[in-house]
């Protein structure tokens, strides 16, 4: 989803502020949501990918005030509301997220490749500023677990994970900092062949 | 706006109504209905919280550096498969399942960030800082890394390339810095004292132990 989470790029938010000496966790409260996050995916009350949608379905104006703990409060109380709401059934995909793909990677290092236009309304790892960008095949990862479809319930999926490079140009234009490039892990149904060298 | 801002309440805010306050009372409601559904219990609770307070940091992740720095063959490993090498210390778990340690050079410079989220290397470098999640680090550092380096203390030349690594999937990077020159008479276990978590994300670069107060970054 074209969601508020989705900041590469955005302008506006100002410098980035070190806290010296911080501690861990600023209160007990934000240890005990990690804990509790951690044991209701553990438990499967939902996986992984869920509960990264469910941060994005945060209100936007929650998801930029209630900071990093109040956002997995805020998604926690979301996805334990909606597993109740299921009659408590749990979620049935295996540990973890690397996957066995039967098929051989579609790419290969150093392929040229274009990031497809998707806008879905779900939940997606495609960044938006990566999104119709020509870029190179840097590394193939390995097979993962598909997070769009896995996030709605529809099934693993499971794809090849790339590290694409994309020219800090490309992806921000004429005003991009020299000498520079960004790497995102894209999975495999986000990619297509570029025709001719990038 | 930001995450920093939000957690002074912790400190500042002392009222009942508070934000702080009222997440605790909803972390309380949630953590009595989950414990009584029968999945989670105050011991599971508290080992994770203790885990992460004591035994899961950048130290980790400090001591990988540190025999990379000191025996060519671990680097070796390092490079080549970093989930394998830094499970050679026992480090892994959750957001360690696949491992990629990144080689910053002379002419080359390494940072992390997760635009979508704020994944982060747990094994190795713990829970991240507040700034690593914060809006301004997420949105700034794809666009312009050498700003935001430059503002965190880091001024690197035009003539090093800049590689930023978004984990927008669930490979997690660690960055390799270079052994510092001053470094070099020093063996594994001092050189551990130079690796600060922020060089390790590619935000800043080994340096000298401090007497104390070093921790932090």
């Amino acid at each position: 989803m074209n969601g508020i989470h989705d900041l590469g790029g955005m302008h506006g938010f100002g410098p980035v502020v070190v806290e010296p000496n911080e501690p861990v966790f600023h209160g007990a409260w934000e240890g005990r949501v990690l804990a509790l996050v951690s044991l209701a995916l553990a438990r499967r009350i939902a996986n992984v990918d869920a509960f990264r949608h469910a941060i994005e379905r945060l209100e936007p104006v929650e998801y930029l005030s209630a900071g990093y703990y109040g956002r997995w409060l805020g998604a926690l109380e979301l996805i334990v509301h909606e597993w109740r709401g299921r009659g408590e059934t749990l979620d049935a995909g295996g540990p973890g997220t690397l996957r066995m793909v039967t098929e051989t990677a579609r790419f290969a290092p150093g392929e040229a490749v274009r990031t497809r236009n998707l806008q879905p309304t779900g939940h997606t790892r495609l960044p938006g500023y990566a999104r119709g960008k020509r870029g190179t095949i840097a590394r193939v990862h390995a097979g993962f677990v598909f997070p769009d479809t896995n996030a709605a319930g529809r099934g693993e999926r499971p794809q090849w994970v790339y590290a694409v490079r994309f020219d800090a140009t490309e992806l921000f234009g004429t005003g991009a900092e020299p000498n520079a490039c960004v790497h995102v892990d894209l999975f495999e149904s986000y990619l297509e062949p570029e025709p001719g060298d990038v | 706006m930001s995450d920093h801002d939000h957690d002074h309440d912790d400190d500042h805010d002392h009222s009942h109504d508070g934000p702080a306050q009222r997440n605790a009372l909803r972390v309380e409601a949630l953590e009595t209905l989950l414990t009584d559904k029968g999945l989670v219990d105050s011991a599971a609770i508290d080992a994770i919280i203790r885990l992460y307070e004591q035994d899961i940091g950048p130290m980790n992740g400090a001591r990988v550096v540190a025999r990379a720095w000191s025996d060519p063959a671990y680097k070796q490993r390092l490079l080549e498969n970093a989930t394998a090498a830094v499970a050679e210390f026992g480090f892994g778990g959750p957001q360690g399942e696949r491992l990629v340690a990144v080689e910053n050079g002379p002419r080359v410079h390494n940072v992390i960030v997760c635009t979508l989220c704020s994944c982060y290397p747990w094994p190795v470098l713990g829970l991240p800082p507040s700034w690593y999640k914060s809006p301004a680090y997420r949105s700034r550092v794809v666009r312009e890394p050498r700003a935001v380096l430059r503002e965190m203390g880091l001024a690197l030349p035009d003539s090093v390339e800049i590689r930023v690594w978004d984990s927008s999937a669930e490979v997690r990077y660690l960055v390799l810095p270079e052994r510092p020159a001053e470094a070099a008479a020093l063996d594994e276990a001092a050189l551990a004292g130079w690796v600060t978590r922020d060089a390790m994300i590619g935000v800043g670069q080994p340096r000298a132990p401090h007497p104390r107060g070093s921790e932090g970054r």
